[in-house]
């Protein structure tokens, strides 16, 4: 009799356990809200204004998703994490998805069960330094005392370039982007270093940006995206597409001024009509209705506007396109087509 | 009582298991047992499913991956390339040894807040009522911040020791630099190293002189160490011996022999010869490029750390050393006077020794919340076990439900040591009764 209540207690056990991490899209909607990892804070990706409202380039990505799945881009919550917790966030569903400058790799992708849909900014990691230490390259930093955020790839591409250059170093580890910006800022340590973008986005809120230069090199190649569990495609495929949609829009002339418009009723270009769901039923390939990306779109703009609204040349941050504009314009940014 | 009828003899009925008090507390404790089982099974289970639907598995081969992360406080060999199991034995030395440390500055600060506590000075009794009373309860995490922080925003930076008119200067004939990195101490090192540090080391220098480049400073290994140790032990063992024969010719004869110069000499004489025969010297600390090279670095993660745990826990301990000193009855120090004994003799003669029976066992778990505290290393980014293997190691490879396990396998099998070995000290001083 023992044995048929515990056998009879596991099923239900198993059967509760076994539906945890089946259906993202049912959670959310079912929750009216969308759970999304972004960092503790670094201005422009994503850090809270000063009313409180979450805003960046990262976290238009989550109000992008949220208004195409609820229809409401302020249906999020956003969800701090450190470099450290982010994955287990991730892991263990507390998150739906991580839009937290986070670098595609390997291990990542395969070892750890994430899906990256894509990428939302092509970086590479650098070094930033007081101008008067008079520190022209990295491969001067002998000796020197570094700060970097542990759990990050920043850690793993430090210890190979410094050991691939013979030279030695003193790591600092620090949990979050203040506390490394306040470490080095006191001088408790001499460089700090990151991926670039971070390391401008920093520097942006320092009080005198001009006594701290970046060094020229580039250690290392960090795509950064935004993420998944592994096992669950249907959403992936949402989030996948979302950020497609945004990229595609710039490419297609898709703004958020016209957007309204464009979506109203067909116009001459089957591939925005596709896109905005006034031809072709695409929406229903991933479980929503026509106007998704219209909706995403409607959010923050495309991805170039999110790009110049948050971190682009005309902001304290001041990055430049690069490498992250459109294929048309020499960039890396290539969309599959909407079809 | 020998009249008591025997109840007469009924059947057993399914209500006795509730009504009657014969069988209740068995029926509870089945019940009890049967739900605990389902529980652990639940959770077991449970695990089992969600590791599966996020398809992972559960094993312990990622250990021997490589860990591919510095550390920067290593007291063993390691580098980027070596494993992760490495980097976990390096962050448990870095958890044994603030936890070592500050339980040994924690227990003398302790006796001593605690005995001063129960000064008969004023002035004495309240700044040690201070002490305890504002360590105790402010939270230790706050300690530790702000230890930390204090140390980097207030301290100078290495190169304002730099430059004709330095801002800031080293300190006790230029041996400790105190900076905002942490601090510098003197280390010995020895020229006739033992093992291979002492073979590279010759060479270095010979290399050096040929170049007529800087020569590099005497290294220290851990043979060099045990060495010293071991002429060390010995020589207190034949102090002791001394000790104990002087104790014998007293008892045979009521003339202690004099005997300190000859337990001096047994002791320095050799410890002096094995010194010299090491070639040992002191080495400095001094600045080269960005930072201070040579000498011990003891950074700002582990004194925050270290300071803020010992403080903390010493607040306790000074309560539990007075509540032990409380504890030994009045009449013992009154004895104690009344033979003639001065104060400090009646306090480490007669009371500390009793008091020490009431100390010890709740030392004991003092001595373990200190360890177990020592994972809020994470505020400073002290790299203890929490650190790379619950860290660094869990983010970069995925496998969080075997590194927790690891840690917390870890930490118990600590305490109980911990315990097992106070335990065993406990035993030797308890009363004996006989
Ligand atoms: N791309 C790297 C590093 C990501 C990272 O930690 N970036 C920093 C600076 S760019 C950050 O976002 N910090 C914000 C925070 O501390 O929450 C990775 O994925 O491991």
């Amino acid at each position: 009799m023992k044995n048929t209540v515990i056998l009879g207690a596991m099923t239900v056990a198993g059967l509760v356990a076994g539906t945890a991490h089946a259906d993202t899209l049912g959670d959310v909607t079912d929750r009216g809200s969308l759970n999304c990892g972004v960092t503790t804070g670094l201005v422009g990706f994503a850090a809270p204004d000063a009313n409180g409202v979450w805003t960046g380039f990262d976290v238009g990505v989550c109000r992008a998703v949220a208004a195409a799945v609820l229809g409401d881009s302020n249906a999020v919550n956003f969800v701090p994490t450190t470099g450290q917790t982010r994955f287990t966030a991730l892991a263990s569903g507390e998150i739906d998805m991580l839009a937290r400058n986070t670098t595609w790799t390997f291990s990542r992708d395969t070892d750890l069960a994430f899906e990256f849909v894509g990428v939302n900014y092509y970086d590479g990691q650098g070094f930033m330094i007081p101008s008067e230490l008079g520190v022209s390259s990295a491969k001067e930093l002998d000796g020197a005392t570094v700060c970097i955020q542990t759990g990050t790839t920043t850690e793993l591409n430090l210890a190979d370039f410094f050991r691939t250059n013979n030279i030695s170093y003193e790591p600092v580890p620090i949990e979050t982007n203040a506390e490394a910006q306040q470490q080095y800022l006191a001088g408790a340590c001499d460089v700090y270093t990151t991926d670039a973008s971070g390391l401008a986005a920093t520097r942006a809120t320092f009080e005198n940006p001009g006594d701290h230069v970046l060094l020229p090199e580039i250690i290392s190649k960090e795509p950064l995206g935004p993420l998944v569990r592994h096992g669950d495609n249907e959403w992936g495929d949402i989030v996948r597409w979302t950020l497609n949609a945004l990229i595609s829009a710039e490419e297609l002339g898709v703004t958020s001024a016209n957007v309204g418009e464009l979506a109203g009723a067909a116009g001459d270009n089957p591939e925005i009509n596709r896109l905005l769901g006034t031809e072709g039923e695409l929406g229903s390939y991933i479980g929503l209705d026509a106007d998704w990306a219209a909706r995403a779109i409607g959010v923050g703009g495309n991805y170039g506007e999110l790009f110049e609204d948050n971190i682009g040349e005309n902001t304290p941050i001041g990055l430049a396109r690069g490498l992250n504009a459109q294929w048309t314009d020499g960039g890396l940014l290539y969309s599959p087509p909407f079809r | 009582m020998s009249s008591m009828t025997e109840p007469p003899k009924q059947s057993f009925r399914l209500s006795q298991l509730i009504y009657d008090t014969r069988y209740r507390s068995m029926t509870i404790q089945v019940i009890a047992a049967i739900l605990i089982a389902l529980g652990f099974a639940w959770l077991l289970n449970n695990t089992i499913q969600n590791l599966e639907a996020l398809g992972k598995d559960f094993r312990f081969g990622f250990l021997n991956n490589q860990a591919g992360y510095d550390i920067n406080q290593r007291l063993i060999d390691y580098n980027s390339q070596s494993t992760h199991l490495r980097a976990a034995i390096v962050g448990m030395l870095n958890t044994l040894l603030v936890a070592v440390l500050g339980c040994i500055t924690a227990t003398i600060l302790g006796v001593f807040a605690g005995v001063l506590r129960l000064s008969k000075n004023w002035v004495v009794s309240n700044l040690m009522a201070i002490y305890v009373e504002g360590f105790r309860n402010v939270p230790l995490l706050l300690w530790i911040i702000l230890i930390f922080a204090v140390m980097t925003e207030s301290m100078p930076q290495p190169r304002d020791f730099r430059g004709d008119e330095p801002v800031a200067s080293m300190a006790l004939g230029d041996s400790v630099a105190v900076t905002n990195r942490g601090i510098y101490i003197p280390r010995l090192g020895f020229e006739n190293s033992l093992g291979a540090s002492g073979a590279e080391h010759q060479a270095a220098v010979d290399a050096a002189v040929a170049d007529g480049t800087e020569v590099p400073p005497p290294p220290s290994s851990w043979a060099d160490w045990l060495v010293l140790a071991g002429v060390l032990g010995a020589s207190i063992f034949a102090a002791r011996v001394v000790t104990k024969r002087a104790d014998v010719t007293q008892q045979a004869t009521g003339i202690r022999p004099t005997t300190w110069y000859i337990r001096l000499g047994l002791i320095v004489i050799p410890t002096a010869i094995a010194l010299f025969a090491l070639g040992a010297t002191i080495v400095q600390p001094y600045l080269k490029g960005f930072n201070f090279t040579e000498g011990v670095h003891l950074r700002n993660s582990l004194i925050a750390l270290w300071f803020a745990l010992s403080l903390y826990t010493g607040a306790f301990i000074a309560e539990i050393v007075r509540a032990g000193i409380m504890a030994v009855s009045k009449g013992q120090s009154e004895a104690a006077f009344a033979l003639g004994m001065r104060p400090n003799w009646t306090m480490n003669l007669i009371i500390l020794p009793q008091a020490m029976r009431v100390i010890i066992p709740p030392l004991i778990s003092q001595y373990l919340n200190l360890t177990k505290n020592s994972s809020l290393a994470i505020a400073v980014g002290y790299m203890d076990v929490r650190a790379t293997l619950g860290g660094i190691t869990i983010n970069q490879t995925g496998r969080e439900l075997e590194g927790m396990l690891l840690m917390a396998l870890f930490y118990l099998v600590l305490s109980l040591l911990i315990s097992g070995a106070m335990n065993v000290y406990n035993a030797s001083t308890k009363l004996e009764e006989r």
